[in-house]
Order: structure tokens, then C-alpha cells, then sequence
């Protein structure tokens, strides 16, 4: 009993460990970024909007294994939430948008979950794509309220905590955000450490094993799409903050198939693998899409290529198996 | 003695073959009842009626004297109605612990917990090691069960149906595809398991069968042509016939 103890405090330090690893490499990234590129923090910021998208996708398919592509409907929600009651009810505070963001996103996850989980496999694919066509084609129809495919402009954000403003170089906004990507990222942590994360993970590899231990898998997955809605609400919110517009393509089939590339690319089922996926693809993007913009688009299709087929676990998942499998080596 | 278990004139046809053909059984607390038949005779399929992963055209199941006819699989399980599966079912990419683990959780409505790790729950920790260590399972605690023998896996089918602490215990061929020499830490999990348990498993070993039932049903094209003493069950001429009619077959079609 006393080796099994020691076993189970060895497993439990190491996974800490890795938390503070893991939140130290983003402490760093975010002021590598800062230094590096001050003078693009819009791009940064972009990126950890999308990374939270990007999160939120990977909650419902890569721990659970749901197949959508209209995961933009989430975000969109979030954005189009947090921009309105900036823009139509004078509510500014970027603490209380971001609040909003969180409810809109969760709504859109309530109603998507329940619709995309009564299919399976390509009818769900289906189910998903024609989702965020009716909340694409809904957000341009109320124009009034969206600013249609104008999009939503009159966002003005207060100063954060009364005391920072929302400078013209993004500063605040990126501080802000390397801010709510922290926060997210550890309430994940515990969440797909949990219990209810350990059910998700079991749902996704046999759902009937799980009816038959009691559990209902339905249940559990509505919840976690709500959930995937609140994180991808606050990626919504980021954005509307940082940029002061909304526009339709936030609610794009374009976003949300780019959101399922990108956690492809990093590896679903880790939280790590969703933010590595974010910022390969993105800064990538920003970077041959200026270089050469003609062949971007192949040079994305030619290094997806490569993952799927040398890397299938994606960029961290193959990376973090082969540092385990020399861990294991060791004596 | 009152039954915990009541299956009543149960029916199922796959496109109008039957499948389950008015089957009838009663089963009481602590019963060791084997069911056996040749292959396709509807034994999974049985199973399957009666935990709800297929629905009946009529008849009807009841668990201690409620009729869980229209009640869900989750339902059933929830109410002491638990199965294990002919092939194993298992997470590949998780521990036998989380296995355990998982099923005691969901056993105590704490599976939906969204913070905390099992890991650190003294109750579910002890419960689980002790569970597995009964099973002779606790070496591999933490391995993952993609890595573990396949009578390892069908053992730790096993206790995840223990853990959730069942009335009623439905073991479809807990042995399948277990070479004979390993199947003794199997037997001995059957003969260890709880006492006031009913437990009804289906099984083609014969010598297993003698030694665990002290009941055997012989299920043949769907219908029950035998519910008896195990000593009996070899003299019946119309088990045996059975049994001769499905070689017969079989060395037809080879
Ligand atoms: N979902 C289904 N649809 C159509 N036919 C089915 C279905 N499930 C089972 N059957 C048929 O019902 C018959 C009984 O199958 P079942 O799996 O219950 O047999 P079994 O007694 O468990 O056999 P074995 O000993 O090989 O496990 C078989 O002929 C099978 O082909
Ligand atoms: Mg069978």
C-alpha cells in the first residue's frame, strides 16, 4: 500500500510540475512575442482569441470526440454578445463584455449541442455545417442589432479596472489577453483532470461501455459543449475588446474549419496541442501569406499533409510522446 | 425467495427470424445460473434485450419487482443491472485504475465532479487498489490497458462491474478468447464473487460451466429447451440433439 502511495504522490508532483512548465512556457512566449513583435501585438492578441477557439474545439473533439465544423458559431456568439452591449446598451466595462461574451458563447453551445449531438459521425459533420450557415445567415438578417455584413461597429471599451486604457498599440488588450488565456487554461486543467474530464475521455472512445457503466454520455457532452461555449465566448469577447469591431466572418464556416485544421496540426486531446496548433498556423500564416501570397494556401495544405501523415498525433502530441518514451528509457 | 430478477415471455426477431422465442426466467439473490447454447442460439442478443441496449418486440423484464420494461439502459444499470461483454469493452487509452475508478464515481453520482482527481480521493483510491488487488490487478494500476494481456482486460472487465456494485451480474462469456491455461484467475474471480450477488453468465467451456452453475438454462434458436440441475443437462436428449443439430451444421458448412 505504501509503494502505491508514493506512486500515486510521484504521478501527482509530476502533473503539478508540468502545470507550472506548462504555464511558465506561455509566461514566456507571451513576453518573447512582446519583444519580439511590439510592434504587432494586434496579430498576438489575434492569435489568443483564435487560441481559445481553438481550446474550446478541442473540449468537444479532441477529449470527446465530436465531429463539427461550425465550432465558429461559438465564438461568433461570444463576439457578437460582447460587441452588442458595448455598442446598443452603453455597457463598456471590458470585464462585464467579456462576461457577456461567456453567456453568449454558452447559449450557442446549449442550443449546438443539443443539436449536433442527436447524429453521429458524417450526419453530425452535417448537422455542424449547417449550423453556422443559419447563425451566419441569422447574424447578416439582423442587421439592426449586427450591423449586418457591415458588422458591428460603436464598440467602445472602458478603461480595464478603471485603470488601463485600451491603448492604439493594443497593450493593454494583449496584456489582457495573455491574462484570460491563463485563467482559461488552468480552470482546463482541472476540468479535463476531473472526474467529469476522465467520463468525457471514456465517452470518446466507447460510449456504449459508458451507457453500460450507468453514465449517460448525452448528458455529459451537452455539458461540456456548454462549457466549450463559455471559452469560446471569452476568444469572442478578446476580439471584439481588442479590435472594436464584429464582423460576420467571426461566425464563418471558414473560421471554423480553419479552427479544426489548427488543432489537427497541434495535436487534439491536450490543451498544449491546441495552443501549439494555434500559433504554428497562425503565425505561418503571417508570415508566408506576406512572403509569397500565392502559395500560402499550398504551403499550409503541403505541411497539413505532412502532420496527418508523419505526425498524426499533430505537432505536441508527437513531440510530448517522444519526450515520454525517452523518459520511460530512462533507469 | 423472492426474485430479483424476472424475465417474462420475452421476444425478438431480426427480420422475422426470432432471435428470442418467448423466453421466461426467474432468477433469486446469490443464484449461479449458467446459460449456455450453441453459437447464435440468441444468447448475447438475450442479454441485450434485457439491459436495454435492444429493445423487445414484446415482454417484458423486471428488477426486484419493478417492471423495467420501458426504462432506459442507464435506467437499468442504475437499478443493480449490470453486464459485461463478450468482447471486452474497455478504454484503450486508459488506466485500470481510471477503469475502477471511473465505475465507483459513477456508482456514487460523483462522476460529474468537474474539479478534483481521483488520484487524490483516499475512498476511491483504497476501493479501487483493494478491488484490483482481489483481481490480482494492482501491479498494473497506472498501466494503460492497450499495454495489458487480454486476461488481464477480461479480468478488469470484471471489476468494473464489480465496482458498481450490482444485484444483478450478466457475464457474457467472461473467458472468450483467454487461452485455457490462463483462464484460472478467472475462475477463481467467479468463485470469489459476492455472495448475495445473482449472477447469470453465459459460457461455452463446459468444464467452467460444472463447476461454477448450479443451475444451467440451455438456450437453443431461441427458445429455452433446458432449465435445470447441471447434472441433468448432458443426459437431456434435447440438448444433446441440439448440440448435434448446430456440429451438424457447422460441418456442413466447413
Ligand atoms: N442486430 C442484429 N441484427 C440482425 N441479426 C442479429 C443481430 N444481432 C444478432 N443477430 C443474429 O441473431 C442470432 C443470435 O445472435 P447472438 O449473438 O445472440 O448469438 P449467441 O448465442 O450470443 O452466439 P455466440 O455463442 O456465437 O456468441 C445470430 O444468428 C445473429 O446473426
Ligand atoms: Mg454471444
Amino acid at each position: 500500500m505504501t509503494e502505491e502511495t508514493v506512486a500515486v504522490t510521484a504521478r501527482q508532483s509530476r502533473s503539478i510540475g508540468r502545470d507550472l512548465l506548462g504555464i511558465g512556457a506561455i509566461i514566456s512566449a507571451a513576453a518573447i512575442g512582446y519583444l519580439l513583435f511590439p510592434d504587432n501585438l494586434a496579430l498576438l492578441t489575434r492569435i489568443i482569441a483564435i487560441a481559445l477557439l481553438v481550446l474550446s474545439l478541442d473540449l468537444v473533439t479532441g477529449y470527446c470526440g465530436v465531429a463539427t465544423l461550425g465550432h465558429a458559431a461559438l465564438f461568433g456568439s461570444g463576439a457578437y454578445a460582447a460587441g452588442i452591449i458595448s455598442a446598443h446598451y452603453g455597457i463598456a466595462d471590458p470585464i462585464l463584455m467579456t462576461l457577456a461574451g461567456i453567456v453568449g458563447g454558452a447559449a450557442a453551445g446549449l442550443v449546438c449541442g443539443v443539436i449536433i449531438l442527436r447524429a453521429h459521425g458524417l450526419p453530425q459533420l452535417v448537422l455542424s455545417i449547417a449550423l453556422i450557415y443559419l447563425f451566419h445567415e441569422f447574424a447578416n438578417k439582423a442587421s439592426s442589432w449586427t450591423g449586418g455584413s457591415d458588422g458591428l461597429s460603436g464598440i467602445s471599451t472602458d478603461p480595464l479596472l478603471g485603470m488601463f486604457e485600451f491603448d492604439l498599440w493594443g497593450q493593454t488588450a494583449y496584456f489582457f489577453g495573455v491574462a484570460l488565456l491563463l485563467a482559461v487554461l488552468m480552470l482546463l486543467r482541472v476540468l479535463v483532470r476531473s472526474p467529469f474530464g476522465m467520463l468525457c475521455r471514456g465517452i470518446k472512445e466507447d460510449p456504449l461501455r459508458i451507457i453500460a457503466m450507468g453514465a449517460s454520455p448525452k448528458t455529459a457532452l451537452i455539458k461540456m459543449y456548454v462549457i466549450s461555449g463559455a471559452v469560446a465566448g471569452v476568444g469572442g469577447a478578446l476580439n471584439a475588446i481588442s479590435t472594436q469591431v464584429v464582423g460576420l466572418d467571426s461566425l464563418s464556416f471558414t473560421l471554423s474549419a480553419e479552427s479544426l485544421v489548427m488543432l489537427v496540426l497541434g495535436g487534439g486531446g491536450s490543451l498544449f496541442g491546441a495552443l501549439t496548433g494555434t500559433v504554428v498556423f497562425m503565425l505561418f500564416e503571417d508570415y508566408v501569406s506576406a512572403a509569397n501570397p500565392f502559395h500560402w494556401l499550398t504551403m499550409v495544405g503541403v505541411l497539413l499533409i505532412a502532420v496527418v501523415l508523419f505526425a498524426p498525433k499533430g505537432l505536441y502530441g508527437t513531440a510530448a510522446g517522444f519526450v515520454a518514451c525517452r523518459r520511460e528509457k530512462r533507469p | 425467495m423472492s426474485a430479483v430478477f424476472e424475465v417474462l415471455n420475452l421476444k425478438k426477431a431480426f427480420s422475422g427470424l426470432a432471435v428470442t422465442n418467448d423466453v421466461t426466467l426467474s432468477m433469486a439473490t446469490g443464484d449461479r445460473v449458467a446459460l449456455i447454447g450453441p453459437n447464435g442460439a440468441g444468447k448475447t442478443t438475450f442479454v441485450n434485450l434485457v439491459t436495454g441496449n435492444l429493445r423487445p418486440d414484446s415482454g417484458d423484464v423486471r428488477l426486484n419487482g419493478e417492471t423495467v420494461t420501458k426504462v432506459d439502459a442507464i435506467g437499468r444499470v442504475r437499478r443493480g443491472l449490470v453486464r459485461s461483454f463478450q468482447v471486452t469493452r474497455l478504454f484503450q487509452e486508459m488506466t485500470p485504475a481510471e477503469h475502477v475508478a471511473l465505475a465507483i464515481l459513477q456508482r456514487d453520482g460523483r462522476a460529474g465532479a468537474m474539479y478534483g482527481n481521483f488520484l487524490s480521493m483516499p475512498d476511491v483510491m483504497d476501493e479501487t487498489a483493494a478491488l484490483l488487488g482481489t483481481l490480482g490487478l494492482v501491479h498494473l494500476l497506472h498501466r494503460k490497458v492497450s499495454e495489458i494481456a487480454y486476461g488481464q482486460q477480461r479480468l478488469l472487465e470484471i471489476a468494473v462491474a464489480l465496482a458498481l456494485k450490482p444485484r444483478v451480474l450478466l457475464l457474457d462469456e467472461p473467458a472468450a478468447g483467454v487461452p485455457q491455461s490462463d483462464t484460472g484467475r478467472i475462475e477463481q474471480a467467479l468463485a470469489e464473487l459476492p455472495a448475495d450477488l445473482a449472477v447469470l453468465m453465459i459460457e461455452h467451456d463446459m468444464d467452467l460451466v460444472f463447476r461454477f452453475a448450479r443451475r444451467v438454462i440451455v438456450l437453443a434458436a431461441g427458445t429455452i429447451i433446458f432449465d435445470g440441475l447441471p447434472a441433468d443437462v448432458t443426459k437431456n436428449a434435447a440438448v444433446r440433439e441440439a448440440y448435434l443439430g448446430s456440429y451438424a451444421n457447422a460441418s456442413h458448412a466447413a
